[in-house]
């Protein structure tokens, strides 16, 4: 008997995973069949995904996946979101629930390997930072021996912590507690010298602070949180529209092509230009995608920079810095890989 | 002596002022030392009572309503550096958020079709709860029957396209069940006719609705992923209620059954459902369903939870019932077998209406817990009021210190409306029928 159960058990799982690969290898192709594209997003987290008052998505994860409806569709509203919890995200893109996984997913070895899942394209380059009061006079990382610092229970963010300081032998004191808004609210109210989480999120939490302004956060960031659009393994193709919408962005900032300039820049005599916007070679055809792809995606939503000062940077209330994802030629590690 | 003799005769025209009672047996002083400080003991929990109502009304008052902020555009009406005051909650948030904590992202030309809905449900509810109402057996079917369909038309947009080869596929299942009824009626020796009445009637009202609900009404459609806020809650408790009543009964029906089968299958179902936990069983829709599922099959994502919610409320309706049928004697269901009735209408005009009135504060229990409940949804990534709160709260043009609070103290507000309202009415219910027991 248990071996009937156990036979029949696996009979069924073979038939689901054939099932899942025989639909893997054609997104590209379901999506353009349903019209509309399906991308798994954030339940909130301000700049990368969150509904405004009106209900509207917008971040700069959401403004990746309005690129690819633009490439796809040339339209940037054919889009499904489906926000996804922490624990939900990945399961929801193994069974194809969702075609497209822009929801702020650290990149690991064991999730790009386990899981059966592909991360083409790093679109933020995070890693977690300290914030301090300005009258503790603290300018570095490496001043807060002996600090107090508070920090969520149970995440990788202690453990980070842990790390840095045994390296740089230094002493600290841990007041940890369950939430991040808990956490919070006991470094606002005095509890402890430092915060620390993601840097992005130190930005975020830093408006709600009864005195922004008395709070900077430290330029050192202590660990590697690389933020990637994540798609299903096995649909290549698939893939190679997320890694090549997000090059589009790149480059277009790279070449000074933005959603203002870019009809004028399709007159441009630059053969770098003439590839990316689809006025010279057959580009997009190789992906399944219309030629003029990212001339859609620059229309429609913008150049890489353009998103980033929009969402997280000067032009939002974030103000985050490029830093890490400042351009490669002005000392960041966002690398436009050439169109040609 | 004449005095003497006028003084007998004397009689008061008017009646006299009668003295006040003695100000220690009536008056508030009175009322004080009988309620309040009636024993050493009293006085001493009455003093500890009104300091804890000293220590948090004041504060709280001074929060939400003296140092509450109620206009202004962005954080800086609600920051105490800007505002130039100390903050309390910042009711300009929610009223700036007011319509997607409402709608969620439901898009803002259709939103007429949210309201209509909530019209229409106010209707049916109305029409139901209000015992002398007219024509209530109408309005039983408007609620169960016509206001669900309608909604349904009107929230997705209806047009689903069942395609020709589903018709036929309907046709034939429905002259199949038509059949079996009317064999079944056979072999159990009543009447063919009625049973093929019964068969064709469920036959005829499901292909109504499937042919509604294929029709293209001229809406645009709106998928589920952008309902939301309080729309989702009230759909999440609507389903959930309206399910689970009736699938209780025939749940707890099924377990006091003679049949076996069916006993055991009554028995498992409620077991099992109540042994696990409400959030495992949402979990479970929304993340593990789909790994279950053939890649080109999906359920909609707001339609399992609601599944889920439905079935787990009609485990706990089915025991609450259960404790009714119970406290029933047994002379009841003698008197009704010795009138002739068959099992049907006992149950139905015999046993089950004075089950039920004893189970009503149950059941209504069992409603607000349910209600409450909705709002774990949120956890599976659900938009309902409580998501909608959430990530509103974190939204940067409105970051100050007590917009967390401020969101939370509204939802607070929202449930405790429904749940204060559905006790009253369950009480107002209750003192009416049990109006025959009162000497």
């Amino acid at each position: 008997m248990k071996k009937a159960i156990v036979s029949i058990a696996f009979g069924l799982t073979a038939s689901l995973l054939a099932a899942g690969s025989a639909s893997a290898q054609a997104t590209l192709a379901s999506v353009k069949q349903k019209g509309y594209l399906t991308c798994g997003s954030n339940t909130g987290l301000a700049g990368f995904g969150l509904p405004d008052a009106q209900g509207n998505w917008t971040g700069l994860d959401v403004d990746f996946c309005r690129a690819m409806s633009a490439a796809i569709f040339d339209d940037p509203t054919k889009i499904r979101f489906i926000p996804l919890s922490a624990k939900d995200r990945f399961t929801a893109l193994q069974s194809g629930e969702v075609d497209v996984l822009a929801r702020n997913s650290t990149v690991t070895m064991s999730r790009d390997t386990q899981l059966g899942l592909d991360f083409p394209a790093i679109n933020y380059f995070d890693g977690q930072g300290f914030m301090v009061r300005k009258k503790l006079g603290v300018s570095s990382a490496k001043e807060l021996n002996g600090a107090s610092i508070c920090t969520q229970q149970g995440t990788t963010t202690e453990l980070n912590l842990a790390d840095y300081f045994r390296a740089n032998n230094m002493k600290y004191e841990v007041v940890a507690f369950a939430t991040s808004d808990e956490t919070f609210k006991a470094y606002d109210a005095g509890r402890c010298d430092a915060f620390t989480t993601d840097a992005s999120g130190l930005y975020s939490e830093r408006l709600r602070a009864s005195n922004p302004d008395d709070h900077i956060v430290l330029p050192e960031i202590i660990s590697k949180e690389p933020l990637a659009v994540a798609v299903r393994h096995g649909d290549n193709q698939w893939g190679d529209i997320v890694r090549w919408t997000h090059n589009a962005m790149l480059d277009a900032e790279e070449l000074g092509v933005t959603k203002a300039n870019v009809d004028q820049m399709k007159g441009s005599d630059n053969p770098e230009i003439k590839r990316l916007l689809g006025t010279e070679g057959k580009f997009g055809e190789a992906v399944g995608l219309p030629n003029d792809w990212a001339y859609r995606i620059i229309k429609h939503v913008g150049n890489y920079g353009e998103s980033f000062e929009r969402n997280v940077g000067e032009g939002s209330k974030l103000k985050i810095k490029r830093g890490l994802n400042a351009q490669w030629t002005k000392g960041g590690l966002q690398y436009g890989l050439p169109v040609r | 002596m004449n005095t003497a003799v006028d003084m007998s005769r004397f009689v008061r025209s008017e009646k006299i002022e009668a003295l006040p009672p003695p100000s220690l047996t009536r008056g508030p002083l009175a009322w004080m030392r009988e309620n309040l400080f009636s024993s050493p003991l009293n006085t001493l929990l009455t003093l500890v009572v009104a300091y804890l109502l000293y220590v948090i009304i004041p504060p709280l008052v001074e929060f939400l309503v003296i140092n509450a902020v109620w206009t202004g555009t962005d954080r800086s009406a609600c920051r105490a550096e800007t505002a130039g005051h100390p903050v309390g909650a910042c009711w300009a948030f929610v009223i700036d958020k007011i319509n997607f904590f409402t709608y969620g992202s439901y898009p803002a030309t259709e939103r007429w079709r949210v309201n209509i809905f909530f019209v229409l449900l106010a209707i049916g509810v109305g029409w139901l709860l209000w015992l002398r109402a007219p024509r209530r057996d109408l309005g039983a079917i408007y609620f169960f029957w016509l206001f669900p369909v309608i909604s349904y038309i009107l929230l997705t947009g209806g047009n689903v396209s069942l395609g020709i080869g589903f018709w036929s596929t309907f046709a034939v299942s429905g002259a199949l069940l038509v059949v079996a009824l009317a064999a079944a009626a056979y072999a159990l020796k009543t009447s063919i006719r009625s049973a093929m009445l019964i068969g064709l009637g469920i036959v005829a009202v499901i292909g109504i609705t499937l042919g509604l609900v294929s029709i293209n009404w001229g809406l645009e459609p709106v998928p589920t992923s952008r309902w939301g806020g309080i729309l989702v809650t009230l759909l999440v408790a609507t389903v959930g209620i309206v399910f689970s009543l009736p699938f209780g009964i025939l749940l707890a029906l099924g377990r006091r059954s003679k049949l076996p089968i069916l006993r055991m299958a009554s028995v498992i179902f409620i077991e099992f459902v109540r042994g696990v936990p409400l959030i495992t069983v949402l979990i479970m829709a929304n993340t593990m369903l789909p790994l279950f599922l053939p890649g080109d099959v999906t359920v909609d994502r707001l339609a399992r939870p609601l599944i889920g919610v439905a079935l787990f409320a009609s485990a706990y309706m089915a025991e609450v019932v259960r404790g009714g049928l119970q406290a029933m004697p047994k002379g009841q269901y003698e008197g009704a077998m010795s009138l002739g009735l068959n099992y049907p209408q006992m149950m139905a005009f015999i046993i089950l209406p004075q089950a039920l009135r004893i189970v009503i504060p149950g059941i209504v229990n069992t409603f607000i817990g349910l209600f409450k409940d909705t709002s774990l949804v949120s956890i599976v990534g659900i938009f309902d009021l409580v998501k909608a709160i959430e990530s509103s709260r974190i939204d940067p043009n409105w970051a100050a210190p007590t917009i967390g609070i401020t969101g939370y103290a509204f939802a607070a507000l929202f449930y405790f409306i429904f749940c204060f309202g559905m006790s009253r009415y369950s009480l107002g219910v209750e003192r009416r029928l049990a109006a025959g027991q009162k000497r």
